[in-house]
């Protein structure tokens, strides 16, 4: 049990979920600092959950000036220009996050995302970064892992009714209960950069498709210096080549990337509502148990698409373990 | 996604929301981000502080106001061009009646309790309209869907009843902390605080009057001039300490159980020195009920700790003193209410002691107001996802996209690595007696039982009807109304104290009997079958309806935190007291029991098991390849078993 009590104001706001996650938990949730990039829809979901469940800090980091494409998916920013005009879409969510729950501290960093530090990112205990580059996400998971101490990171997209959740707990060590007594489950995992190099031919048998989609079309960004996101289906064919090109390299086959989905990816640029609610809910549970230290945290892929409506977990990582998800290290005797 | 196809069902579609809690406020918010424009909303609750952690639309300036309205005027901020019509009222109302529902595409529900369920499923079935059903508790959820003729209705698959436990467990036998709370609430509070006609099976004869039989005199009668603090002490003494040697007295109860322990006030707290810690006063600003508190006179702040039998019973003899010198008013016309923090205090204590008494593990006040209210788990992660399935199966079923219906469930933990598991809807049950006409069959003593008794424990309680009317042939036996002449009540009410053999037309073995609800426009049938003797523990009603199916009990242990909101109450034969959860979520997670279901094991395990490990269970789902698009599959359930749809809760 670490530090004080929770507060009668805290206990009375938090009563439903400490039913749920107990108030060890709670405690330890509200302790911890958050950073958030990228306030696309699924983040902006996002960020209200972990805000109501009573985070320490949220910090959120977007320059962007309003504007109707990015209110689309928004309802933390008032539909009214007198409201939004000369502020950045971060000052705007937050203004708002902060009366989602007074005990939570909101605040605003400016700047790019590619220029913050080590020492930046040493700050907080979860980094979740959204739509940005594939260099960006490599270099920020890389300075997440440099930091000494354990800081959760995640990346998340959505695309038209697809979504794409991305979790690197680095080396995450939490207690399981089993019948009376606990266990130390550890649980090792890849960076980004590692994930996205297992070679196809060792994937998981019947991998999302989602997941390897994604992939060329991040390729795709990245060659062409495109801003994540700005694609079209004008861009089909060219994405087509890639798909072949990749495929032909990794031996695998083509058919299992269809036209459609790849369509569907490329025109998605304006989100989806409610597959931004689901994307953006799933994550704040993963960061709840990340921080909380309470359930098991998804290692470390997590799909959902609302044309088939699964949410899949896919464990792609380096080095394939035969326990993916809980190696029982020691009993902890009750 | 987007498509112009979709986008001009969503845009024209009127939509009705039942629920503006948990889930809720996060569908009206994803339904307006979608595009929908003409939304109404349906919500007889108003917002309590507990809300404000999941329910965002809500600040804590709104508390006590309209959920309904405060969601409105919310989602306008962001979206303020669409139509949003709030109700602040009771679903049940007859404004909400089938043609009210006809003026809709589509029915949303995000409510949280069984009847409500029931109730808007067969005005949508009156109405034909599509229903989306959704509930969830802590980390799981789910998301059906009712379309009339092609899917199942909410109600043909058996839903878990409240948990009822037989009356000598909570009146002489408890073994688990759940029937002392339920002892302590059902009984015991309302010995003392609620209506005095009530029948209650607490023993009210103390050891001076037990010989002079008839003339007993009531020890919970508290006369003008008896002191507060000795009333307090005797009915501690009464409960805890006679009540319980009486109970000893009877040997046989006890040959294979161990025997409870008296306990006397003046050994656990001595008579002189009252605690009066000074801190009387120093209550907590929030609100009427919690301003009074026993917790914050006695000095004690954590309502997580657990309490010595020392520290129970002061707070008992502390709270009751309370409620008789500040709440004088209301005794007589209390009910537990788990937001009254008073009452909680009290039944916490009580049921403690008690449980001392029993040799049973005692429980903090936070775990104690979760049994006793029933309080449903809630997070808004959980909420936010079903609110994002319900659209899109919303979205489908105005396309009407029926291939592509799902029911979805949310999982704790991943099964054939699905957190989201969609599912085919399955067909309407033939014998379902809500969407089918299935007539059921009643066996009752019919020269013992009464017309009321076939009313409140058959016609309402189990088949949910709220106006009922029942007809035997042509002739009218009962009907409620606001239409009615006065002679017509005055019969009516007659006929409800009258045996069934004694009604004006006679209701006896081999009579079939027509109940119907004009509001819900159901109607059924019911074959009479005179049995004389039923078993007084597993037949507590005097009756028993086939035909009509309900899942067992989910047996509750005393463990707030594994509990999923069914009910736990009901001490008496007046079995399910109705649930008292405040919001938005549901009491039948686990609906999915029965034939062809073995995905009950998956939502049910997770939902309804004590033992949060033991969700984990694989759920046994077979694959079956479907070529829909590439090599994708689809999951099917395994078909054919049925091994837990008609078992009987464990008395």
């Amino acid at each position: 049990m670490d530090g004080e009590e929770l507060t009668e104001q805290e206990t009375a706001l938090y009563d439903r979920q400490i039913r749920v996650w107990g108030a060890d938990a709670q405690r330890r949730l509200s302790k911890s600092h958050i950073l958030v990039s990228g306030l696309k829809g699924s983040v902006i979901e996002f960020c209200k959950n972990i805000v109501l469940a009573g985070v320490g800090s949220v910090t959120l980091n977007d320059d962007r000036m309003v504007t109707e494409e990015i209110l689309s998916a928004n309802f933390l920013v008032p539909a009214d220009p007198n409201v939004y005009t000369g502020k950045s879409l971060a000052e705007l969510c937050s203004d708002s996050l902060k009366e989602f729950n007074r005990m939570v501290r909101v605040s605003v960093q400016e700047g790019d995302l590619s220029n913050f530090s080590v020492d930046f990112f040493r700050k907080f205990d979860a980094v979740v970064i959204s739509s940005c580059s594939l260099s960006t996400k490599k270099s920020v998971n890389e300075k997440c892992r440099k930091s000494l101490k354990r800081i959760a990171f995640y990346t998340v997209d959505c695309k038209d009714s697809c979504g794409e959740i991305f979790v690197d707990l680095q080396n995450y060590i939490y207690s399981k209960k089993k019948g009376d007594g606990a266990f130390e489950c550890h649980i090792k995992y890849s960076t980004f950069e590692e994930a996205i190099s297992v070679p196809w031919k060792s994937l998981p048998v019947r991998v999302s498709k989602l997941y390897l989609a994604l992939r060329v079309i991040e390729k795709f960004e990245e060659l062409e210096g495109r801003i994540p996101g700005e694609t079209s289906a004008a861009d089909l064919p060219k994405v087509q080549k890639l798909r072949k090109d990749l495929c032909d390299a990794q031996s695998h086959d083509e058919s299992r990337i269809p036209d459609s989905l790849l369509e569907r990816l490329l025109e998605g640029r304006s989100e989806f509502p409610p597959v931004c609610a689901i994307i953006g809910g799933i994550l704040g549970q993963e960061v709840i148990k990340a921080i909380s230290g309470k359930g098991d945290p998804m290692k470390n892929f997590f799909f959902f698409d609302a044309m088939d409506g699964k949410g899949t977990i896919e464990d792609i990582s380096e080095v394939q373990t035969d326990l993916p998800n809980c190696n029982l290290f020691s009993a902890i005797t009750d | 996604m987007a498509s112009e196809q979709q986008l001009t069902a969503i845009k024209g579609a009127k939509v009705l929301m039942v629920g503006a809690g948990g889930i809720g406020c996060e569908l009206l918010k994803t339904l307006a981000l979608s595009g929908f424009r003409d939304i109404h909303i349906i919500d007889m609750d108003t917002i309590e502080v507990s809300n404000l952690n999941r329910q965002f639309l809500f600040r804590q300036s709104h508390v006590g106001q309209s959920k309904a309205k405060v969601a409105r005027d919310a989602v306008l901020k962001f979206r303020p061009h669409i139509n949003i019509i709030p109700y602040h009222a009771n679903v049940k109302d007859p404004d909400f009646n089938v043609d009210f529902f006809k003026r809709f595409n589509v029915v949303l529900n995000g409510l949280d309790n069984l009847d409500a369920r029931r109730h808007v499923n067969r005005l949508c079935l009156a109405a034909g309209v599509p229903l989306v059903e959704s509930g969830t508790t802590g980390f799981l959820g789910q998301v059906t869907v009712h379309v009339k003729g092609r899917t199942e209705c909410y109600e043909c698959q058996p839903k878990p009843a409240p948990k009822t436990y037989p009356v000598c467990t909570i009146t002489s036998t408890p073994s688990k902390f759940v029937h002392c709370v339920v002892w302590a609430k059902d009984l015991l509070f309302a010995k003392l605080f609620g209506p005095k006609n009530q029948e209650n099976d607490l023993n009210v004869r103390s050891s001076d009057a037990s010989s002079s039989s008839e003339q007993v005199e009531d020890v919970f009668e508290h006369k003008n001039d008896e002191d507060i603090e000795q009333y307090g002490r005797k009915i501690f003494d009464h409960v805890f300490g006679y009540n319980i040697e009486l109970a000893l007295s009877n040997e046989d109860t006890w040959k294979n159980r161990s025997r409870p322990r008296p306990i006397y006030s003046k050994d656990v707290i001595p008579i002189e020195p009252v605690h009066q810690n000074g801190n009387q006063g120093r209550a907590s600003a929030a609100g009427d009920l919690s301003s009074v508190s026993a917790m914050a006179s006695l000095g004690l702040k954590n309502p997580q700790d657990l309490w010595s039998l020392k520290e129970n019973s002061a707070v008992l003899l502390e709270a009751l003193k309370l409620f008789l010198s500040k709440r004088e008013k209301e005794i007589g016309n209390l009910s537990f209410d788990k937001d009254d923090q008073l009452a909680v205090e009290f039944v916490t204590a009580a049921a403690n002691i008690r449980a001392s008494s029993f040799g049973i593990p005692l429980h903090s006040l936070f775990e104690t107001k979760g049994i006793a209210g029933n309080i449903v788990h809630a997070v808004a992660t959980t909420n936010a996802v079903i609110a994002g399935l319900i659209v899109i199966e919303a979205i489908k079923v105005l396309k009407n996209d029926v291939k592509n219906y799902r029911m979805t469930y949310c999982l704790e933990h991943p099964s054939k690595k699905m957190l989201l598991m969609p599912v085919e809807p399955f067909e309407p049950n033939k014998s379902c007696y809500v969407c089918s006409e299935t007539p059921l069959t009643l066996e009752i003593n019919t020269h013992c039982s009464k017309l009321r008794d076939v009313v409140d424990k058959i016609v309402k309680a189990k088949l949910g009807m709220n106006s009922p009317l029942i007809m035997q042939d042509s002739s009218l036996l009962y009907e409620v109304g606001d239409d009615l002449d006065e002679d017509e009540v005055a019969i009516y009410a007659a006929n409800l104290e009258k045996v069934l053999s004694e009604l004006p037309s006679p209701v006896r073995g081999g009579t079939i009997l027509t109940v119907e609800d004009l509001q819900q426009e159901l109607k059924c049938s019911i074959n009479i079958k005179h049995r004389e003797d039923f078993d007084d523990e597993k037949e507590p009603d005097g009756m028993v309806l086939s035909g009509w199916t309900q899942a067992p009990a989910v047996e509750k242990n005393g463990k707030a935190s594994a509990d999923n909101g069914a009910s736990t109450s009901g001490a008496s034969q007046a079995a399910s007291v109705a649930t008292e959860e405040d919001d938005d979520e549901l009491q039948i997670i686990p609906t999915l029991t029965g034939k062809k279901r073995k995905l009950s094991d998956v939502a049910g395990a997770g939902a309804a098991s004590s033992d949060a490990s033991s969700a984990a269970k694989e759920p046994k789902i077979k694959r079956k390849a479907e070529e829909i698009d590439g090599n994708d599959d689809v999951v099917m359930l395994e078909d054919g078993d049925s091994t837990n749809s008609t078992k009987k809760g464990e008395p």
